[in-house]
């Protein structure tokens, strides 16, 4: 049999869908988490997730998704999610649903926190009126879920119907389609003569047809409300207040964003020490156990000094920071802060033609952009979407923050101890900042040359705050995001370790590929304050940001495969010895900030926009800045010095 | 008669008349905008140019460009009935 679950945003159909399920799948306090249909079992029955909609009618991609599955889909039965807090607003989907077909069931959830404000709601006098089952539910701690199987398993329904005004039924039947519903959503949304003319006569009449049916539905859900809710009031958060106060609002959030990215930056250290030292064992080990069982050389040393050091470095570097920002992050998701964050920035987003959700996709960045442009998919304007995409790599990821950090280090910061960190964070906060600038200002030229557009319109819930379930949150984050971002980075990380043991293997006049490769860059590295090593460090490292600054050691030292360097003195003296200046280590931290999108990165924008033309304009773009910025830089330097 | 965004924080309106175009109209009604609801500003952003309101017991954001397309008539609570 097969089940699907659609509901508003945010009223816990996901935390339904995997109570039942177990499986792995993201629920977030957070307008339209769930995007693409998952598919889950519980014994016989099939459930599918669809995405959280307010209506049938669509307004972004999310909810087109929801409407072609609720109207083209084979299920048996559909399980509206309602929210018991809000049920009049939810009972609107109820009735667009019982129009499609009539095997509905209604659950009203978060029963318990409706309880709580001492709301009640009369499920029996509802389902009577409807005409379908109705279940209170409280998914969260499992209360009523074996009621909607039960139901599910014996489901009898009579459901009401909708009658419309006369002139309303008359169209509906002069237009004529297959169900009744697909000609109620053709007088509404269709651009047809046929359907232009009914409208335009009904128009004369003094009849808007879209408004008659909403407010028609609206009225029966209206007095439906009234007859079964009892005691509605709504619990004002003193959190609001504080969260988006002119004052207190968004130094809050800065803090919060920047504690997160602290502790994961910080944190991180040593579980990566853990991993580079397990993996420098076992290295050792699978080179022995593959040669004792007569692999020959040629293949071994390619894949332990490629592949595998690539891949366990790939591994060491990234999965602690991930695994520490995302959980953390979804945390903040979970309680609700997140809308809050695009209500307080949207105002500055908006002047340059975008919106506040952008924010959201950049505080994701920052943990990850690849994530970051998934993210993207929260925003319902296609032309505002496509903006977020191309300039999320605009804000650091945590990738690049290790290298921004050793390079403000070794070069900006005295030996005073005392100002060192306070001058270290504010250094790096100047490149953050310089990044949002720059996300702003080509969100601005974006939006008046080729994605240009009038704002469309932006309705953002901000649902209540509610408790994140923690053991939950940092599984499924863990899963969701951390583990999908590693598969995708290894997948290019191995065969670029392949690529990187060549390059530095096969000599040419005794000189190794890859040096050919950088004196050949050279001019060009020269050209914008670096040199040919840095724009090859870069070249490569599009597999992953993490590994930039180790291939670029490893080319000064002339080493053949990738070194940890810990000393950051040993590390200064290398980079001196090679020409590097305070203009050098500038210009690096502007090419950090603005090359291009890492291979990750760029394959999930290729998913996110299914063409090649978007993902080749977010390589331009921040390319075309760094190369124009770090040349400004250098070539001002030659004046002074 | 007021447009919504000029409706001062804490005060009630209801809504009276919705005046855009068709898509956009839909949309505010299906989110619960409807002719005769009551509706109340609770937040202002620090940018004041989105403000959450209370409506059908939900906060929903709007953005004074969307706003001012709301026409609502200011409603006076009459004190024995709070």
């Amino acid at each position: 049999m097969k089940v699907a679950l659609i509901g508003n945003p945010n009223v816990g159909k996901s935390t339904l869908f995997n109570n039942l399920t177990n499986l792995h799948q993201h629920t977030g306090n957070w307008t339209g988490k769930t995007v693409d249909i998952a598919i889950g079992h519980y014994k016989d029955i099939e459930l599918i997730d669809l995405p959280g909609t307010y209506s049938l009618i669509p307004h972004s991609e999310e909810e087109c998704v929801t409407y072609d599955y609720v109207v083209n889909g084979k299920y048996d039965i559909a399980v509206v999610v309602c929210d018991a807090l809000c049920l009049e607003r939810n009972l609107n989907l109820v009735l667009q649903t019982l129009e499609v077909t009539d095997k509905v069931i209604m659950c009203v959830n978060l029963m318990d926190e409706a309880k709580k404000r001492s709301i009640s709601i009369d499920t029996y006098k509802l389902s009577k009126l409807l005409g379908i089952p109705v279940i209170g539910m409280s998914a969260s701690k499992n209360e009523g879920i074996n009621d909607l199987i039960h139901t599910i398993h014996k489901f009898k329904t009579n459901p009401l119907t909708i009658n419309y005004d006369n002139d309303v039924e008359e169209a509906i039947m002069c237009i004529n389609k297959k169900t009744r519903f697909e000609s109620i959503y053709s007088l509404m949304k269709d651009n047809n003569k046929e359907v232009n003319l009914i409208r335009n006569h009904l128009l004369e009449k003094g009849i808007n047809i879209n408004e008659q049916i909403i407010t028609k539905k609206n009225s029966i859900t209206h007095s439906i409300a009234k007859q079964v809710v009892t005691n509605i009031n709504y619990k004002h958060s003193i959190w609001d207040k504080i969260l988006t106060n002119k004052i207190t609002g968004i130094p809050i959030m800065i803090t919060m964003l920047v504690s997160i990215l602290y502790i994961s930056i910080i944190g991180a250290n040593y579980p990566s020490e853990w991993l580079f030292k397990l993996f420098d064992y076992l290295g050792p080990v699978l080179e022995k156990t593959l040669l004792s069982i007569h692999i020959p050389e040629f293949i071994v040393n390619p894949l332990i000094y490629g592949v595998y050091k690539v891949t366990t470095w790939v591994i060491a570097v990234m999965l602690p920071p991930m695994a520490i920002f995302f959980p953390l992050f979804t945390i903040l998701e979970d309680l609700g802060v997140l809308p809050r964050i695009a209500f307080n920035l949207d105002g500055y987003f908006s002047k340059s033609n975008s919106c506040g959700k952008q924010a959201l996709t950049m505080c994701m960045g920052v943990g990850c952009n690849a994530v970051g442009v998934t993210g993207t998919r929260i925003i319902d304007s296609p032309r505002e979407k496509l903006i977020a995409i191309l300039t999320n790599s605009f804000v650091p990821c945590n990738g690049r923050f290790p290298s921004l950090i050793s390079v403000i280090t070794m070069f900006f910061i005295s030996r005073n101890i005392i100002l060192k960190s306070l001058l270290n964070a504010t250094i790096l906060a100047l490149i953050i900042v310089l990044g949002i600038f720059m996300t702003l200002l080509v969100s601005k030229i974006l939006s008046k040359t080729i994605l240009k557009g009038v704002p469309s319109l932006f309705i953002l819930e901000l649902p209540p705050y509610r408790k994140p379930q923690i053991i939950k949150v940092i599984v499924r984050s863990l899963f969701d995001r951390t583990l999908f971002v590693l598969g995708r980075s290894l997948i290019i990380a191995a065969p670029m370790g392949i690529l990187i043991y060549l390059l530095t293997n096969i000599n040419i006049n005794d000189t190794s590929l890859l040096i050919h490769i950088s004196n050949f860059l050279n001019p060009v590295g020269k050209f914008i304050g670096l040199d040919g090593v840095i724009i090859t460090g870069f070249i490569i490292g599009i597999a992953a940001n993490e590994i930039v600054v180790p291939i670029i050691m490893m080319i000064y030292i002339s080493n053949s495969y990738l070194i940890d360097i810990t000393n950051l003195n040993t590390m200064k003296q290398i980079l001196i010895n090679n020409n590097w200046t305070i203009v050098t280590a500038i210009c690096f931290l502007i090419f950090v900030l603005f090359h291009f999108p890492c291979s990750t990165t760029l394959l999930t924008i290729k998913k996110e926009t299914g063409s090649i033309k978007w993902v080749l304009l977010s390589i331009l773009i921040p390319l075309f800045i760094g190369i124009i910025m770090c040349s400004f830089v250098y070539h001002l330097s030659l004046l002074f010095y | 008669m007021l447009k919504l965004n000029e409706l001062k924080k804490g005060n009630i309106g209801i809504i009276n008349n919705i005046q855009c175009k068709d898509h956009v109209k839909v949309r505010l009604m299906d989110m619960g905008f409807n002719k005769g609801d009551k509706i109340k500003l609770i937040l202002v952003s620090p940018s004041k140019t989105i403000k959450a309101y209370l409506i059908k017991n939900t906060l929903i954001s709007l953005r004074d460009s969307d706003a001012k397309k709301i026409e609502v008539e200011e409603y006076y609570e009459s004190s024995s009935n709070r």
